[in-house]
């Protein structure tokens, strides 16, 4: 009963999108103006349906209803509770439905509270966001049906797949997916403005909660998904430029060029047509990286599991929503102005710069990602890897980071560096030292160099918004700014350190011999089997300790697992304020002795912290803004009250 | 510096150009058809030798050296608890009546489960090895279930096929079986 619920909820929700896009055109094009007062309540509606079925799923999962085909191919009736609840997004259908439904709620989120726009603008963005919505409702009730049969009902579940059963991988997906909807809502917002020409203050005002929202769930998501690979795959790294990494970071970089203009859209009513494109831009990337994600068109490894079928009926989508939404631009930007002017010395000029800078990174992002597509079209099987995408991020990135510590403390319209050369002393002065420093150290690359210089003038700079300033008084979004700025320097200067300043050992040891890797001794006390409920294991036992201080027991790992027969390596890591001693068990030699590999990265935790620094850097703005917003509205009411009582 | 500026005209267009690029050159990826054939590192290989005991009673197990009896056998790797192997049990019983020979290898089941399973979806083997701690699969490289091998007459493995077999596959396991009998 509840899969044939879920079902009826879905597809009532999809007729309601269809309502919500044919009532928002009739009412825009005046053959139906009585029909602009539905609009938002079917929005609503069709969110809470949306949400119905999302939920009917998941006490599908719950009860692990067998006779529901997905259930029985992810699930299994042993499985832990946590794991039978992420089960349900934990897969294509699933994580679709999931899609569909955080599209609705944000609809309905939007239709319900947003009233400043003008009514044409919000009846287009509601459509906008219907249209879009059909795409993926169809997408799911036509080819990926979540709450199908399966009769006669399985007699146990397929889906005890150890390696899918961790906490993180639990939920990292539905927020990274919080992240690329949540950008729907901008895209909705940049269409209807398109249709109705109304690109001002008033809908970057609109707009930039949503797109902070998102951008805050995307950053949170890239550095837990970085971290994830960092311990569980064994290999000491923490960014791989693998296409599903990617495929988040390129709606972040769109996202965080989308959130700085539209500061200064909100504030100076310039980079109108330019704003309205990065709307549509960051979503599109979202849809994109789903796209190379699910279709499994860039990862061939694991092509067994593509259904070709998926992959063109995703690309239809994209078709039709990016290039229809990049036509109505070219259409339409042409009578939308760029606003107004600015010197090139002023705030304005300063995020025209990190615009164009981010956008650059995004394009050679998108570039290398694609390369092996355009190179396997040509014949050759290639993969593109960090000697292409370091410097040549680090090409755009340098310039962006330079004017990041000056930009914040430029007036809008016009400025001179003469006025802010004088504060911009000590992070200069910072920044020589550093090179001073470093230039004792011999062997350090080039990037790595220039990114703890870079850091260190960065960190103080990104102080400077705050001086002179009355803190009790400085509104909350400044000091997100200087938050997210900060975070910035910081996981910066954990890039680069880790970078410049690892040590790497690896060594073959017996048991009782110890070795030494930076300032740790390492000891390999002895090597037991261990065994789990569908694994078994080597664990070394090593004693380390710190310059000769106490010495602590670590334990790392390799695994073999049955199901499907996998070898995994669980390292060992130990963290110290300055940084983490990264161990790795290898294989046994053939004279008893065991193979270590073993990393001192100093401060490379700081990459992690820096990443949260900047999404509370976010949230602080998110709140900020919402705040504000919150008081003028109340303020309004205030007035129009008083007026009113008065009037009597 | 003042009035108001219009971005240039053509550079409007350039975003939906950049964009149809990406479209084709995808279409074109997904048109061309995936490899399904693994480069297995045993294809050439000789099958590694085990001896698996019978999974149903009263049926034969699985020993390696059935395979150097100068026929070619079709290896299919299967559960009871595997769905893309019920997916795949009418494609087998359609090899099975075009004469092919069939060995199954049931990793890690049950009797009773198997039994089942054979009763709601065919039963196309000749024998069937309980691999009931995975070994043999591991050895033969598999990563899932289900897999299925050709092996020559001489024991060589000469084709692997991961995941289902489906209906318009058939013909293709089939031309290979043929290929590996010459």
């Amino acid at each position: 009963m509840i899969a044939e619920f879920g079902l009826a909820a879905l597809w009532l929700a999809a007729a309601l999108a269809a309502l919500q896009l044919l009532a928002g055109v009739l009412a825009l094009t005046g053959r139906g103006e009585a029909l602009a007062g539905i609009v938002r309540p079917v929005a609503v509606m069709q969110g809470l349906l949306a949400l119905a079925a999302f939920f009917a799923l998941i006490l599908l999962f719950i009860g692990t209803d067998l006779s529901v085909k997905l259930v029985a191919m992810n699930s299994h009736s042993a499985k832990p509770f946590i794991y039978k609840l992420a089960g349900s997004w934990g897969n294509h259908e699933g994580s679709m439905l999931l899609w569909v439904t955080v599209m609705g709620l944000a609809g309905a989120f939007v239709a319900f509270v947003e009233r400043r726009l003008p009514e044409p603008t919000m009846l287009a963005t509601l459509a906008g966001q219907a249209f879009v919505s059909i795409g993926f409702y169809a997408f799911l009730l036509m080819s990926s049906n979540p709450f199908e049969r399966l009769d006669p009902a399985a007699p146990e579940g397929n889906g005890l797949n150890p390696l899918l059963q961790d906490i993180g991988l639990a939920f990292h997906p539905p927020t990274l997916y919080l992240g690329y909807v949540g950008l729907s809502v901008a895209f909705s917002f940049a269409i209807g403005a398109l249709i109705t020409r109304q690109v001002g203050p008033a809908f970057a005002k609109a707009m930039r909660p949503w797109v902070l929202g998102a951008w805050i769930f995307l950053t949170l998501g890239i550095a837990a998904g970085s971290y994830w690979a960092y311990y569980e795959l064994g290999w000491g790294g923490w960014w791989f430029w693998d296409p599903v990494e990617n495929a988040s970071l390129m709606p972040w970089l769109a996202a965080t060029a989308l959130l700085h203009s539209c500061g200064v859209l909100a504030a100076r009513n310039a980079l109108r047509a330019w704003t309205v494109m990065l709307g549509v831009v960051a979503f599109s990337m979202s849809m994109v990286g789903t796209f190379l994600v699910r279709s499994g068109i860039l990862t061939s490894v694991h092509a067994f599991a593509v259904d070709p079928e998926r992959g063109s009926f995703i690309l239809a989508l994209l078709a039709i929503n990016i290039g229809g939404a990049l036509t109505l631009f070219a259409l339409r930007a042409g009578t939308v102005t760029e606003g107004k002017r600015f010197a090139v010395v002023s705030r304005e000029g300063a995020l025209v710069v990190n615009n164009v800078m981010l956008s650059a990174i995004l394009g050679i992002v998108l570039f290398g990602t694609l390369y092996p597509l355009v190179a396997e079209a040509m014949g050759a099987k290639v993969s593109v890897g960090p000697p292409y995408f370091n410097p040549m991020g680090a090409i755009f990135l340098v310039p962006m980071l330079l004017v990041l510590m000056v930009g914040p403390l430029l007036r809008w319209r016009r400025d001179s560096f003469s006025r802010v050369g004088k504060r911009l002393i000590l992070p200069a002065v910072l920044a020589v030292l550093a090179a001073g420093v470093l230039a004792g150290w011999s062997g350090i690359g080039v990037l790595p160099f220039i990114g703890i210089v870079l850091a260190a003038g960065l960190a103080i700079a990104s102080l400077l918004p705050l001086r002179e300033r009355n803190f009790r008084r400085t509104p909350l979004s400044v000091w997100g700014m200087v938050a997210a700025h900060f975070g910035v320097a910081v996981a910066l200067f954990g890039m680069a350190s880790e970078s410049a300043f690892s040590v790497e050992k690896l060594v073959a040891v017996r048991a009782g011999e110890a070795t030494e890797v930076g300032p740790w001794q390492v000891k390999l006390v002895n090597v037991e089997p261990v065994a789990g409920p569908n694994w078994t294991a080597l664990e070394g036992v090593l004693s380390a300790s710190y310059q000769g201080g106490d010495e602590t027991r670590i334990r790392p790992q390799a695994r073999s697992f049955w199901t499907p027969p996998q070898q995994t390596t669980e390292s060992a890591l130990l963290t110290r304020w300055n940084g983490q001693l990264y161990v790795v068990l290898g294989g046994e030699a053939d004279d008893g002795r065991w193979q270590l590999r073993l990393w001192w990265k100093p401060f490379v935790t700081l990459i992690w912290y820096g990443g949260i620094l900047i999404a509370l850097g976010g949230l602080l703005a998110l709140i900020g803004r919402v705040a504000s917003d919150v008081r003028r509205i109340v303020a309004r009411e205030k007035i129009a009250d008083r007026r009113e009582s008065q009037g009597r | 510096m003042s009035g108001e500026r219009k971005p240039a005209g053509w550079a409007l267009w350039l975003p939906l150009m950049i964009f149809g690029a990406f479209v084709v050159l995808v279409t074109l990826g997904l048109l061309r058809p995936a490899p399904r054939d693994v480069a297995s590192t045993l294809i050439g290989k000789p099958m590694p030798s085990f001896a698996l005991p019978p999974a149903m009673p009263g049926r034969p197990g699985l020993d390696s050296s059935v395979f150097t009896d100068g026929n070619p056998r079709l290896v299919n790797i299967f559960a009871s608890w595997c769905i893309p192997c019920r997916v795949e049990a009418p494609q087998l019983a359609a090899l099975a009546n075009a004469g092919v020979p069939i060995e199954g290898i049931s990793v890690r089941d049950s009797t009773r489960d198997l039994g089942i399973f054979l009763k709601q979806n065919g039963d196309p083997f000749e024998r069937i090895g309980a691999d009931d701690d995975g070994q043999v699969q591991l050895a033969l490289g598999s990563s899932g279930v289900p897999e299925t091998y050709i092996v020559d007459g001489k024991g060589i493995i000469r084709y692997q096929h991961i995941g289902e077999i489906r209906a318009e596959q058939v013909p293709v396991i089939l031309s290979e079986f043929r290929e590996a009998g010459e």
